[in-house]
């Protein structure tokens, strides 16, 4: 199992806090999660919870007024001979020399919205030439024939001709494959997949795991996938973390979590996702109130305004720390772990 | 579940609308997106029918046929009205369509860009009252709080401003405006896509219980084929402007009979690891509208074409009670569907 092998990358009580003139907004608050070599990784939990500035973070792209406060994120690399060196990232400065080589070089990144990681005056062939050329030290002619060479891996038909078209002429199933083709043009041994197919319609979505399997097996990759959609967690990680307001609440195997999750608010995130498999025009249970606003952080346990298994006088006193529950997983609750 | 007694409130009946190319300088009409073509399918009063299939297929352009957003190229659109008589949708003057709006209203997507930011919840969900001149200031006052409540929103908010709220808040404003006039028919577009899964839950629900409070008709555009199943009576399967089956939800989901249901059927990623499928990945892209395939539109990508395939292009017939397939094969083939 992935216990006895080192992890890739280590994220440690890591906290990105954002700071607009209103306020504090701890959008990243102490989360804590290792990534094994060639595993997926999938983040999950309702939006604002902070898996893309998780994501950011660990880039070193989060934008202003944000900033990593706290914690760390240990990348290893392997120096051959099985030894290996281990940087921690939030030591680099973002715009540093080695941060750019990581970002593209070691890590690479696919988002939601391919259109805006396009710019819509350039074609994507020069954009992915140049994401190349940014990495390696090749001729223009070179870097053409790898970019070729990429959309060529990623499924885009007639790559030769396509590489000279702009974002906005392809379909949204292409144009992910394109920015797939973009984020893996310099070999990164990591790709963090922020929800890489919400936009796309099912049959196309299936053909985008399909696409992210099938590299990962070629190419040794390992993945961290970042959504909000069960289902998909379900067919593609190894590993799931369960995010709320800043925080990892739960973390272990696909199976577990699935199948015996620990955390009340994973499982009542289990029970109202609509299901294919469920009766016809039934009702959904659905987990109570909605996500405090990013100001209003409840003291203790910050799930404790939804929880039904609230405990009065202690989960609203204290906060829960992220402490072993069964084989492989981890949880943060007053229930496994007395205050 | 339609019973013996139904009553027909939405009868389509061969619905086309095709829309121009144009190209060049001179903009001339250089060929057609044949965007639905010859759709037929009818709603009865209080149930659900959901449209779906791949971005492009016809889904929204459908509704807003039925709506009059848009003028159909061809085809009728039977509406039963309040007052009793069946009225053409399609074919009345744009100066007759005014009363009937107030019986057909909309929900629309994104909850966030579908309000305007300056006006107060009493401006957003009054406006159709306003613009109907229905009820004095007070009584309008009155029927927002009403509506607020009915959505599960405090009568206190009517107030507030649309960016307070969250996504899921803001499409419970939006069904409140839809409600405004009493409408029999509510035509939603993709209601929970924009929304986060948890919140989903919650509007899915909430339109559940106004249905059965107040007896709501519902016509569903929607992809997410597990949010159509929690909603439906019946769906209808779309491919490239067509229907290419329909029948109740439950037959559809476990007994799918065409090659494309069955495969949509098999996209959708299931929320457990132990069911990891052995996935039919339709290979390639939704045909061109503006330029199909001959026979079956469906065939470059169908694992069960055979000659007669490419050639005919197969009509939509019902091969079993309520079953309506568009499938060479449909008789034949035994489809996987997905189990309870
Ligand atoms: N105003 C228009 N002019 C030209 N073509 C149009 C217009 N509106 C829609 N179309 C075309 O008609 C076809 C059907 O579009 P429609 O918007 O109905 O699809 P849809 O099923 O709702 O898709 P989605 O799931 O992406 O919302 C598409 O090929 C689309 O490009
Ligand atoms: N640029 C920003 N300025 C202020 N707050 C931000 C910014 N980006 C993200 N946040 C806040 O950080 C929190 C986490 O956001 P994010 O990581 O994007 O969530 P998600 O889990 O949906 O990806 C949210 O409360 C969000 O509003
Ligand atoms: S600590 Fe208490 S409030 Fe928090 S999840 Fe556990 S039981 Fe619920
Ligand atoms: S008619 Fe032929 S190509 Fe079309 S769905 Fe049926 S089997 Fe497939
Ligand atoms: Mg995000
Ligand atoms: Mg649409």
């Amino acid at each position: 199992m992935a216990e006895n092998q080192t992890p890739i990358l280590s994220v440690r009580d890591l906290k990105t806090y954002f700071f607009p003139d209103e306020g504090t907004v701890k959008a990243v608050d102490g989360a804590s999660f290792d990534l094994y070599p060639r595993k997926t990784l999938g983040i999950v939990g309702e939006s604002g919870c902070g898996k893309s500035v998780t994501a950011r973070s660990i880039l070193r792209i989060v934008e202003r007024p944000g900033r990593i406060v706290g914690g760390a994120i240990l990348l290893r690399r392997d120096s051959g001979n099985g030894r290996g060196t281990e940087v921690d990232l939030t030591q680099f400065d973002p715009e540093s020399r080695e941060m750019r080589q990581i970002r593209g070089g070691d890590i690479g990144l696919i988002f939601q919205e391919p259109m805006t990681s396009f710019s819509p005056v350039h074609t994507i062939g020069n954009q992915i030439v140049e994401t190349i050329r940014l990495h390696q030290d090749v001729s223009e002619q070179q870097g053409r024939r790898k970019a070729i060479e990429m959309l060529h891996l990623v499924g885009v038909p007639k790559p030769e001709r396509r590489i000279d078209e702009y974002a906005f002429q392809l379909s949204g199933g292409l144009r992910q494959r394109a920015m797939i083709a973009m984020a893996l043009a310099c070999g990164p041994r990591i790709l963090i997949a922020d929800e890489p197919t919400t936009a796309l319609d099912v049959t196309t979505q299936a053909q985008i795991l399909d696409l992210l399997r099938h590299l990962q097996e070629r190419e040794g990759m390992t993945i961290i996938l970042i959504t909000h959609n069960l289902g998909v967690v379900a067919e593609m990680c190894d590993q799931v973390v369960v995010m709320y307001l800043g925080r990892v609440v739960e973390q272990g195997p696909v199976d577990a979590i699935f199948h015996a999750p620990k955390h009340p608010y994973t499982q009542a995130l289990l029970r109202s996702i609509p299901s294919i498999h469920a009766t016809v025009r039934t009702e959904l249970p659905t987990i109570a109130g909605s996500i405090p606003h990013p100001y209003n952080r409840p003291t203790g346990c910050p799930f404790h305004p939804r929880c039904p298994d609230f405990m009065p006088g202690t989960c609203d006193r204290s906060e829960p720390g992220l402490h072993p529950a069964g084989e492989n997983q981890d949880v943060s609750c007053f229930l496994y772990h007395p205050a | 579940m339609s019973l013996g007694t139904s009553v027909r409130l939405l009868d389509v009946k061969g619905l086309q609308k095709f829309f121009p190319i144009r190209k060049g300088f001179l903009k001339r009409e250089a060929g057609q997106v044949r965007a639905v073509d010859d759709v037929s399918f009818h709603v009865d009063k209080g149930e659900t029918l959901s449209l779906v299939g791949e971005s492009g297929c016809g889904k929204t352009t459908t509704a807003r046929c039925i709506l009059r957003a848009i003028t159909p190229t061809a085809g009728q659109i039977l509406f039963r009205s309040e007052d009793g008589p069946v009225v053409d949708v399609a074919s009345l003057p744009k100066s007759r369509l005014r009363p009937l709006r107030r019986q057909m209203q909309m929900i629309f997507q994104d909850p966030f860009s579908s309000l305007n930011p300056r006006r107060t919840l009493f401006d957003i969900v009054a406006e159709p009252l306003a613009a109907n001149d229905v009820g004095t200031r007070q009584e309008r006052v009155n029927r927002v709080a009403e509506l607020l409540r009915l959505v599960g929103l405090r009568p206190e908010y009517m107030r507030r401003y649309p960016h307070a709220f969250s996504g899921g808040q803001r499409q419970r404003i939006g069904i409140a405006r839809a409600l405004a006039l009493n409408p029999s028919l509510i035509v939603a577009d993709e209601p929970v896509s924009a929304l986060d899964v948890s919140v989903q839950a919650q509007i899915l629900n909430l339109m559940l219980k106004l249905q059965a409070q107040l007896g709501l008709t519902y016509l569903l555009v929607a992809h997410d084929l597990s949010v159509v199943k929690h909603v439906s009576d019946r769906v209808a399967v779309m491919y490239v402007g067509k229907i290419v089956e329909m029948t109740d939800t439950q037959r559809l989901f476990t007994a799918p009979k065409h090659p494309y249901t069955e495969a949509l059927l098999s996209a959708v990623p299931k929320p457990d690891p132990r069911l990891r499928a052995q996935r039919i990945v339709l290979e390639g892209e939704v045909a061109d509208a503006a330029n199909p395939p001959s026979g079956c539109y469906f065939h470059p990508r169908c694992r069960y074409a055979v000659d007669a395939c490419r050639q005919e292009t197969p009509r939509l017939e019902e091969v079993q009670p309520g079953h309506f397939v568009s499938c060479h094969r449909a008789r034949e083939l035994t489809l996987r569907g997905v189990g309870q």
